[in-house]
């Protein structure tokens, strides 16, 4: 029996100070933090193209107001997208009911890891070597 | 328990009830999750191509049918995947019934307004 008088001396759990998310509950908020960021891109989205719809200066506004912070927010697009691209794709083979233990959601994690790299890479690679030429 | 008592039978599990709705929203972003799989690497490849391009090279571009049409599908798909998500988002984590519905209305209608803004400016594009 516990001594009424004595406060608790354990860790609040869990302890947020160590605490670190185990691999998918981290996967899964990734997928929401980017979806989240992803929407907020709809915004630059609509205005790339309504302002190629209206002419020159409207593009050229566009693009000076995107030099050169807009140009990170474009790689973070591509990088936020491919996360995003990767682990829906696991969603996706979740839905149909397959790789719901956890070994193979921790397994299938993995490979969604490895293919945002990937992707990733290749993505900014290309998209810098276009900005250079 | 018999199986009767655990799973509604199928006479039962039919019709959409009284909440006037079933599985369209949860379906739906599926769909439009599985119309990106092939729209999201075309959407990029166009981008990726465009970056510093001059106007005309880009308006010429998005003229075209094919890529005004990868531009014009990628957006009704992603804005209406966007608007999905981003609700339940809000209905996850916005608790106050008043707050959380009109977080939503906002939503939609800031997405449709943008929808409309970017389709039409694509539409444009390939129109004229």
């Amino acid at each position: 029996m516990t001594d009424q008088d004595t406060p608790v001396q354990r860790p609040l759990s869990p302890h947020l100070q160590v605490y670190r998310l185990p691999l998918l509950p981290l996967m899964s908020i990734t997928h929401r933090v980017t979806g989240v960021g992803l929407a907020f891109g709809t915004l630059v989205l609509a205005w790339w193209l309504a302002a190629l719809a209206t002419g020159p200066g409207a593009y050229d506004l566009f693009i000076r107001f995107m030099n050169p912070l807009g140009g990170l927010a474009l790689l973070g697009w591509m990088i936020a997208i491919a996360y995003h691209f990767c682990n829906g794709i696991r969603h996706l083979i979740w839905d149909t009911g397959h790789a719901l233990d956890l070994g193979s959601a921790e397994r299938a994690g993995y490979l969604v890891l490895v293919g945002w790299l990937v992707l990733s890479a290749v993505m900014v690679g290309s998209a810098l070597l276009f900005w250079l030429s | 328990m018999s199986k009767s008592q655990t799973a509604p039978s199928l006479k039962t599990a039919r019709g959409l009830g009284s909440a006037k709705e079933g599985t369209d929203h949860w379906w739906m972003q599926r769909l439009s999750a599985v119309a990106m799989m092939l729209l999201a690497p075309l959407m990029i490849f166009l981008v990726i191509t465009l970056i510093g391009e001059p106007y005309d090279a880009v308006v010429a571009k998005l003229s075209s049918p094919l890529w005004g049409g990868v531009a014009l599908l990628f957006v009704c798909a992603s804005f209406y995947h966007a608007h999905l998500g981003l609700q339940v988002v809000i209905e996850d984590y916005i608790g106050g019934h008043a707050a959380r519905l009109t977080l939503i209305i906002l939503i939609r209608g800031a997405l449709i307004i943008l929808g409309l803004i970017a389709v039409l400016s694509v539409l444009r594009l390939m129109l004229t």
